[in-house]
């Protein structure tokens, strides 16, 4: 094993005395650590030599270290897991920062180890000298830097526990390089709790039993969940299920909740948000009582906040108690895994003998119904040959084509998002059955985001088929990481849906500023099928309706790295729409719906809302 | 419920005595937007490795209490305490005023420095320097009068605050 790397010099010292790089590999070892994403560089080079002697930790050579973090994002989504990165000093630590403030906004675990010059150079600007726990404390969850070698071992086991347990986040361990090459003595996880860092997992049992009775009272209800349950593991998606079907309440998600509640479901009302439907916006805006489980009253779903929700009591069960009353006031708080509250909750609403005002949820569905029924999401595909292939028809298709392979293979899809346009096509034309199916950037929103995630996903699914949906702005961003897939045979597909534009940035300039494109068409893309080609995988593309299905089945097909480039109609807009600043009832429908985005946004057009992003 | 009306709260953390633990509760003041009207730190149990930091800012409640769960979900962080929510309890504070003046206004700002109860802990024939320990109301008014008397130069410690009585944070 690698830990026996320096037999001579370690005759004299106890066996539990190893150069710290090896003490390092064995704390992630027994942390339960698989795979590593990271890219080599001078501080980090005893780290990588402990790697070399070893076999139990696998390392993937990224392109650029954002990637790294991104792919360990995408690992950690998919598995629950904690991802590990390695980044070299200064620029290597640096470049990571998009991807940790990307995982804090979204509460992924991440365990980000950073080289550092060595202990008595730090401070004199030394080559490659960055101030990596000063740049990235607000950056993460927590950082550790090692300044003895007798507290290596004891870090990297919190580091672990801090960044999977109460809200997790990214943690880094700036690890100088006299730490990593001098003997540390290894210690073992503590088995005793944390000093100071003890998050509340389990609700209080008076808080539930207030809940139950607010849900029960209800005459206009909804459930609202968010990325806490996925966070909070497939359990608690299962319990969630149980929630709803024995509430009957309508349920509706966030972007980053989809899959804990399944799409197909006629409870389920479909994402909410600035490009939420119709219904779950309406519900939101309507509802009387209001269950919130691990969603954060975000912007992007509250819009204008005097004028969210009015007439409602609101529930807010979250596992970090600053999330509640930040930006809504909330009437019962519930702090607690959400996993562990929907269990308490189902049980206290066993115990509670109130009878749910039937006739009243019954009049509640007919109004919903009624708003269902506009079909907010529909879309007009010419079908005859040479059409131009409309995105919700890509996106459409693509989900229809997967669920058929799952259905005659049981092949599972995980679909990963860039930011923009696509990504809320994706969101709103994908269906998720199941959680920690869908990565997408939704706190940060990173251009550059998708493709590393969905090579993390691949790395820990190896069998299953992972789709990055890309805007050809987006993927420019981390292009770089088709090389790593070709490394490692890892088969992701990109599928970009090409508009040649940045098109939500368009679809704004359109909305508040006059139409005027400045700088948001991209001039001379690169020839996307060449460039796969280059990068040793496949090139296909779809330049009308009559070709979509073809490329789509190819991709899946290919047991490759693809690109598929959808070249779709340039002018197409994401509705609906809530421009920035406004309340849910004013949401633009667009015009399958007779409102264009100009006549939608004049209503809201004010200077308070222009402000906004 | 909550109002919208401003309060000044007195904010107490007991947080582990370790490098970058005053950076991050001061990173999260200025990374959130919110006030610090004064802040003290100093290491109170050296068994427990713990230091105390006092802060007191201003807020509506919504804010306030943001604050104080913003502050107790930092890893490093013991306990928090709002004071004035806890029950009675005092704030002191220390500021050296150095006052340069002769004749008249001399002898006046010696006066005010007796009836102030400010001791003199240096003196030239031209200057003072005054030691005064009291709530910051009470530093304010007096350094207040010492600008119309030669006020050269304050140095003040911040607040240091604790409850009354047998509680304890
Ligand atoms: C790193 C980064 N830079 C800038 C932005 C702002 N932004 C949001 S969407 C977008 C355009 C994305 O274009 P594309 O990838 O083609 O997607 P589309 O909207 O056309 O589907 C931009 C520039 C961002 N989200 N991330
Ligand atoms: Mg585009």
């Amino acid at each position: 094993m690698g830990l026996r790397m320096s037999q001579n010099t370690q005759a004299e010292t106890s066996p539990d005395q190893a150069a710290g790089a090896e003490i390092l590999l064995r704390a992630l070892k027994d942390q339960g650590v698989e795979v590593i994403f990271g890219y080599p560089g001078g501080a980090v080079l005893p780290i990588y030599d402990a790697i070399f002697a070893q076999n139990a930790i696998r390392h993937i050579l990224v392109r650029h270290e954002q990637a790294a973090v991104h792919a360990a994002e995408g690992y950690a989504r998919s598995t629950g897991k904690v991802g590990v990165v390695l980044v070299t000093s200064g620029p290597g630590a640096t470049n990571a920062v998009t991807g940790l403030v990307d995982a804090l906004m979204d509460s992924i675990p991440i365990v980000c180890l950073t080289g550092q010059v060595p202990t008595h150079l730090i401070g004199n600007d030394a080559f490659q000298e960055a101030d990596t726990t000063g740049i990235t404390r607000p950056a993460t969850k927590h950082n550790y830097l090692v300044k003895r070698s007798e507290d290596l071992a004891r870090m990297v086991h919190e580091a672990f526990y801090v960044a999977r347990s109460g809200r997790p986040g990214p943690v880094v361990i700036d690890l100088p390089k006299d730490i990593l090459i001098n003997k540390a003595p290894y210690a073992a996880a503590p088995e005793t709790p944390h000093r100071s860092y003890r998050p509340q997992v389990e609700p209080d049992a008076a808080q539930i039993a207030k809940a139950v009775a607010q849900l029960k009272s209800a005459k206009r209800p909804v459930i609202y969940t968010g990325g806490g349950v996925i966070n909070a593991g497939p359990e608690a998606s299962e319990a969630l299920r149980a929630l709803v079907r024995k509430s009957g309440f309508p349920c509706t998600s966030t972007l980053m909740g989809l899959g804990a509640y399944p799409a197909g479901d006629p409870l389920f009302l479909g994402m909410l948000g600035m490009h939420g439907t119709y219904e779950a916006n309406l519900v939101m805006h309507g509802c009387d009582v209001m269950l919130n489980i691990g969603a954060r009253f975000d912007d992007r779903v509250t819009g204008r906040l005097n004028a969210f929700s009015p007439g409602s009591k609101k529930i807010h069960v979250d596992i970090d108690p600053s999330s509640i009353n930040k930006n809504v006031p909330v009437d019962i708080p519930v702090v607690g895994d959400a996993g562990r509250v929907i269990r308490a909750m189902l049980a206290a609403w066993d115990a509670d003998t109130t009878e749910v005002d039937r006739p009243a949820i019954a009049a509640w569905w007919k109004q919903i119904d009624e708003w269902r029924g506009i079909d907010c999401l529909k879309f007009r595909q010419d079908m005859t040959k040479g059409a131009v292939i409309k995105p919700q028809h890509a996106v459409q298709r693509l989900y229809d084509i997967t669920r058929e392979l799952k259905a005659k293979t049981g092949r599972e899809t995980f679909i990963s998002t860039e930011v923009g346009q696509h990504q809320m096509w994706a969101a709103q034309y994908f269906g998720f059955d199941a959680p920690n199916r869908w990565l997408t950037s939704g706190g940060l929103g990173t251009m550059g985001y998708g493709l590393p995630a969905a090579m993390g996903v691949q790395i820990a699914h190896p069998d299953a088929l992972c789709i990055d949906i890309a805007g050809e702005a987006s993927i420019l961003m981390n292009i770089q990481e088709m090389s790593t897939l070709a490394q490692y045979r890892l088969p992701v597909k990109v599928f970009i849906l090409n508009n040649q534009y940045m098109g939500m940035v368009r679809q704004w300039q359109e909305l508040l500023h006059g139409g005027r494109y400045s700088e948001s068409y991209t001039a001379a893309l690169p020839d996307f099928v060449k460039l796969a080609e280059s990068f040793h995988g496949v090139g296909l593309r779809a330049k009308s309706v009559d070709e979509l299905d073809d490329v789509i089945r190819a991709m899946i097909e290919s047991d490759r790295p693809v690109i598929a480039d959808i070249c779709v109609d340039e002018k197409e807009n994401c509705f609906p729409m809530i421009p920035s600043g406004a309340p849910h009832n004013e949401m633009i429908l667009g015009p399958e719906h007779g409102t264009t985005l100009q006549q939608g946004g004049a209503k809201s057009l004010t200077d308070e809302g222009l402000v906004l992003v | 419920m909550a109002t919208q009306d401003t309060r000044s709260a007195t904010i107490s953390v007991l947080v582990e005595n370790e490098a970058g633990v005053l950076a991050r509760v001061i990173g999260l003041f200025s990374g959130r937007g919110y006030n610090i009207d004064s802040l003290t730190v100093a290491a109170v149990d050296p068994v427990l490795n713990l230091s105390r930091i006092n802060i007191v800012t201003s807020g509506t409640d919504m804010v306030i209490e943001q604050i104080k769960a913003q502050l107790d979900r930092l890893v490093p962080i013991h306990k928090v305490a709002d004071l004035a929510k806890g029950g009675p309890y005092v704030a002191r504070e220390l500021a050296l005023i150095k006052v340069v003046c002769k004749g008249a206004d001399r002898v006046e700002a010696l006066r005010l420095a007796e009836a102030f109860r400010a001791r003199v802990i240096d003196a030239t024939l031209e200057s003072f320097v005054f030691e005064m320990t009291g709530n910051t109301d009470k530093l304010d008014a007096f350094i207040e009068l010492m600008r119309g008397l030669g006020l050269a130069e304050v140095s003040r410690t911040g607040v240091a605050a604790i409850a009354r009585g047998t509680t304890t944070i």
